[in-house]
């Protein structure tokens, strides 16, 4: 998939929509004996590696579910708490499958938030006069690229670094928001744009 | 087509050098505010990119760039990290920053026993060094045009 996902946050830095399409993320699914030999932390409510990379299974990756049971936050299905599930030698051998975590809508309203900050710090720390703020943010997995209005209205996609028309993409997302969202007399601005396919 | 000025971090944030060579405008704010805004926003947009990615990431957050300038970023395995800020329109400068800054460090920083490490460089021979690197850089103008 070229594109990852489409955000379009407000004036004030608020996320108003959001898409993901579809990435396949990586996940790995082995079965361990009594020792673990990975260390498991608890981070933000979830259950993350961090040390003991192997076979697929970096530092960072979340426990995604046990036994093929998906897990429910910090606590598997049943309530038990998993670092100490992970402990009890009585549940061993135990399937479990890591994989990168997937954002949660919270995260993403304040990753949304922080982005439109940088923005702003981007622009006040150029050494050269006039600048806008951050336009594109390349990494060696992605690449985003923001679009500001000039009501303030920041469109953002997150896309594969090899993708190119992002620019008239952008252009044309504003043109699609103008007309579906703007027009609309019943949407309030810089509210979230919420819509329902009947 | 130029290059504007270069900040070196150490991992926690202190500002080890920073020199300009084209800077037409201030930030605004003092020198120390400027190098802890500076390194704020670099470590945000880490882990920033670090949450977002939806794939796993081998080398991380690279550039960014806005209409005027374009920002490179290189974090060295022990976690001092440079960033460059240069006049985007050359795309290919990327490579070429990140391998020879590095000696020059290690050789006059690293290998001084008079130098700390974890405080700002005072050695004249590091930054007339990294001076001349710089001003022989084949993308580099006195003159920003």
């Amino acid at each position: 998939m070229a594109i990852f996902s489409v955000y379009v946050v407000n004036k004030a830095g608020g996320l108003i929509y959001q898409y993901d399409s579809y990435t396949p993320r990586a996940e790995v699914e082995k079965t361990f004996s009594f020792p673990l030999d990975i260390v498991l932390k608890t981070h933000d409510e979830r259950v993350l590696v961090s040390f003991g990379q192997r076979d697929g299974i970096r530092v960072g990756h979340a426990v995604l579910s046990i036994n093929g049971v998906d897990l429910n936050g910090r606590c598997t299905a049943d309530g038990k708490d998993v670092i100490e599930y992970l402990k009890d030698p009585v549940n061993y051998p135990v399937s479990i499958r890591f994989g990168r975590p997937r954002l949660t809508s919270n995260e993403k309203l304040m990753l949304a938030s922080m982005f439109h900050s940088l923005f702003a710090i981007g622009s006040q720390l150029s050494p050269e006069v006039g600048s806008s703020g951050i336009e594109m943010l390349e990494t060696d997995t992605f690449k985003l690229h923001c679009y500001q209005t000039l009501t303030g209205i920041k469109f953002i996609i997150m896309a594969d670094p090899r993708q190119t028309g992002i620019d008239s993409l952008l252009r044309k997302i504003y043109e699609i928001y103008s007309d579906f969202a703007l027009k609309n007399p019943f949407y309030s601005l810089e509210m979230p744009i919420r819509y329902s396919s009947a | 087509m130029t290059v504007h000025n270069l900040y070196l971090f150490d991992r926690n944030g202190a500002c080890l050098h920073y020199s300009e060579w084209n800077r037409k405008k201030q930030a605004g704010i003092s020198k120390d505010e400027e190098y802890k805004l500076m390194y704020g926003m670099l470590f945000s947009i880490r882990s920033f990119v670090n949450k977002m990615s939806p794939l796993d990431m081998k080398d991380g957050f690279l550039t960014f760039q806005t209409s005027k300038y374009k920002l490179h970023y290189y974090e060295t395995p022990s976690q001092i990290k440079r960033s460059f800020c240069i006049l985007f329109r050359r795309e290919s400068c990327l490579v070429t920053l990140h391998c020879p800054v590095t000696p020059i460090y290690v050789e006059y920083v690293v290998k001084n026993p008079l130098c700390s490490m974890s405080e700002a460089i005072q050695s004249d021979l590091f930054c007339s060094k990294l001076d001349s690197f710089v001003r022989g850089l084949p993308f580099f103008s006195a003159r920003a045009g």
